[in-house]
């Protein structure tokens, strides 16, 4: 992203997006915030594409950056998109955030072949932990108070990837996350992984 | 809201000129072959144009604007009708920008329309004044640029029908402008928008001192069907919670007294604005004007986007939640059109309580908005 020019650090888990978006794509980024992962793809990848980001001080900040961005709602207005009009639809933390994400997958399957979506790992060992002790889970990849959280729906890596398959799509990589965001190599991912990303195709 | 909110003193005094673009040795030929051989434009700049003329942008006015966009003419008590937006430090800062707003042709506010008088006779046009497209008033805002010495625009700018040209334009010559925001606009009228335009005309047209709008030869003027068709249009413009917050079911007298007189304070208002419309706006310029409105539907041709499709032009659409004159649903018809032909598309939809008149108010989020996507820096998202 720049700055008046000047490069700034992508967060540690867009850069991982970022790398798994071949130069010259046309990218949908659904939530993106404040348009720094198309920022950096448009700078550095020769991407194009459009941001989606229904919060105004996002959008806002998107525009800032030279990101074209379009003020919608994921969960009844993905709609207007053509089919297959992008090469690769991001969607970061956001799917445990719509009201039904078995519909905004479908859209998003529809509008481009190619899917990266993450997603915080409710089964990480801290979040059973706190559970046990009587508490809703809580951590670097969940913030939240169970009263004030975006968050409408909990699903460890199992439960994900079993309802990726039930939508008809194939997990083409799967990127796990450690609770600082860096990749975690290694077994044990539904207990170890705060997060993961995936890189999603149609089945 | 004479002065924006931002505090600095905006333009200035500032004067209308008038240039005639178009001679019998260069007339000019409208989208239906017509010819006019003598046109005169109004117009108004404000802040310098850079050596590189790569500065400029252009406003395009709506129905019943006029070139006098900012700043106070000589005299003046109220500033021009989009003060609020352009000024030194204001969204589009004449700091920064050369900014460039014409009278549109057909208009009544210094350039050449349907009252203006027709060379060949002598006498005004009335309606031998041929039909205008908005391509007519593009080709005309180009002959400007020429004169003006700028052939790319670093943004054209316009609010409803304001909107519409700057679509057409930059549909049609997108090497020539690099940023496009339509506020409050739409592509193409719905049955309700034309219904209501066909009303208005009807009101002048059906006025008994209208004489096929030769009026001006006897001497006379539609100004109640003139009146009536501002009064309605206005209805329009406001949402019906703006009418409850600016007037409620007040009385204009103190009490309510039973009748058919001005009794509602709402009722004056209409009046006020009907009435006042007479001294500024002309009966066949209303007619011509809002003609080209209904007719135009530039997504109907299926070739509309393959000249932005090889030149790339960064829009910005707008619309407010309250307007039902042109709906969020005019604006989203627009996104999906230039989105799906891979055009760099920006959109959003403004809360704002005011209707359709939202568009020419300081409401922070729109005006943040169209500061932002002026000045960011760009450069890559040239397909």
């Amino acid at each position: 992203m720049t700055d008046g020019g000047r490069m700034t650090e992508l967060r540690a888990d867009l850069a991982l997006v970022a790398d798994l978006i071949p130069a010259g794509s046309r990218v949908l980024d659904l939530g993106c915030g404040s348009g720094d992962l198309l920022a950096h793809l448009m700078t550095t990848k020769h991407c194009r594409g459009t941001g989606v980001e229904i919060d105004p001080g996002g959008v806002l900040a998107a525009i800032r950056q030279g990101v074209p961005t379009i003020e919608l709602n994921l969960d009844t207005q993905l709609g207007q998109f053509r089919d297959s009009s992008y090469d690769v639809v991001v969607l970061s933390r956001t799917l445990q955030a719509v009201h039904r994400p078995g519909v905004v997958l479908n859209e998003m399957t529809r509008i481009a072949p190619r899917l990266v979506v993450s997603m915080p790992n409710f089964g990480f060992w801290r979040h059973r932990l706190r559970l046990v002790g009587g508490h809703m889970p809580r951590s670097k990849d969940l913030p939240f108070d169970w009263h004030d959280t975006p968050n409408l729906h909990h699903a460890t890596l199992i439960d994900l990837e079993a309802f990726f398959a039930s939508q008809r799509l194939q997990v083409e990589r799967r990127i796990v996350l450690d609770e600082e965001g860096r990749p975690r190599p290694g077994r044990g991912a539904n207990l170890l992984a705060g997060s993961a990303i995936y890189v999603l195709g149609r089945a | 809201m004479s002065r924006s909110l931002s505090g600095s003193e905006g333009v200035g005094v500032v004067s209308t000129s008038v240039e005639r673009l178009f001679t019998p040795a260069r007339p000019l030929v409208l989208a239906n072959g017509e010819v006019l051989t003598e046109v005169d434009v109004a117009f108004e700049t404000y802040g310098t144009l850079n050596a590189a003329r790569d500065n400029a942008v252009y406003i395009c006015h709506a129905l019943t604007g006029d070139a006098h966009v900012a700043g106070y003419h000589e005299g003046a008590t109220s500033p021009g009708w989009w003060d609020n937006l352009i000024g030194p430090g204001r969204p589009v800062d004449t700091d920064t920008w050369f900014v460039v707003c014409s009278n549109l042709l057909g208009g009544c506010q210094g350039t050449t329309g349907p009252s203006s008088t027709n060379p060949a006779t002598g006498r005004a046009y009335g309606l031998d004044f041929p039909l205008l497209d908005m391509a007519d008033f593009v080709t005309v805002h180009r002959a400007l640029g020429e004169h003006l010495g700028v052939k790319r625009w670093h943004a054209a700018i316009g609010g409803s029908l304001g909107g519409m040209q700057v679509l057409d334009w930059s549909l049609r010559f997108p090497e020539e402008i690099e940023l496009a925001v339509l506020v409050a606009s739409s592509s193409r009228l719905t049955a309700q928008n034309i219904a209501f335009s066909a009303v208005g005309r009807q009101a002048i047209m059906r006025d008994t001192s209208f004489h096929s709008g030769r009026f001006a030869d006897e001497g006379t003027s539609p100004d109640t069907g003139l009146a009536i068709a501002r009064m309605m249009a206005h209805i329009t413009y406001l949402s019906e919670e703006a009418f409850n917050e600016k007037f409620g079911r007040k009385s204009q007298h103190g009490q309510i007294a039973r009748g058919f007189g001005i009794d509602f304070a709402v009722e004056s208002y209409l009046n006020h604005q009907g009435e006042t419309f007479l001294s500024r706006f002309d009966p066949l310029s209303y007619l011509y004007l809002t003609r080209v409105m209904d007719y135009f539907d530039p997504f109907a041709d299926v070739d509309a986007l393959d000249a932005v499709r090889r030149h790339p032009v960064n829009y910005l659409v707008m619309s407010f939640d309250t307007d039902w004159r042109f709906s969020t649903e005019h604006s989203r018809r627009i996104v999906r059109a230039l989105e799906s032909s891979e055009t760099p598309v920006t959109f959003r939809e403004i809360e704002s309580p005011w209707g359709h008149d939202s568009f020419l108010l300081e409401i922070p989020a729109y005006h943040d908005t169209i500061r932002a996507f002026l000045e960011c820096p760009r450069g890559v998202v040239d397909a």
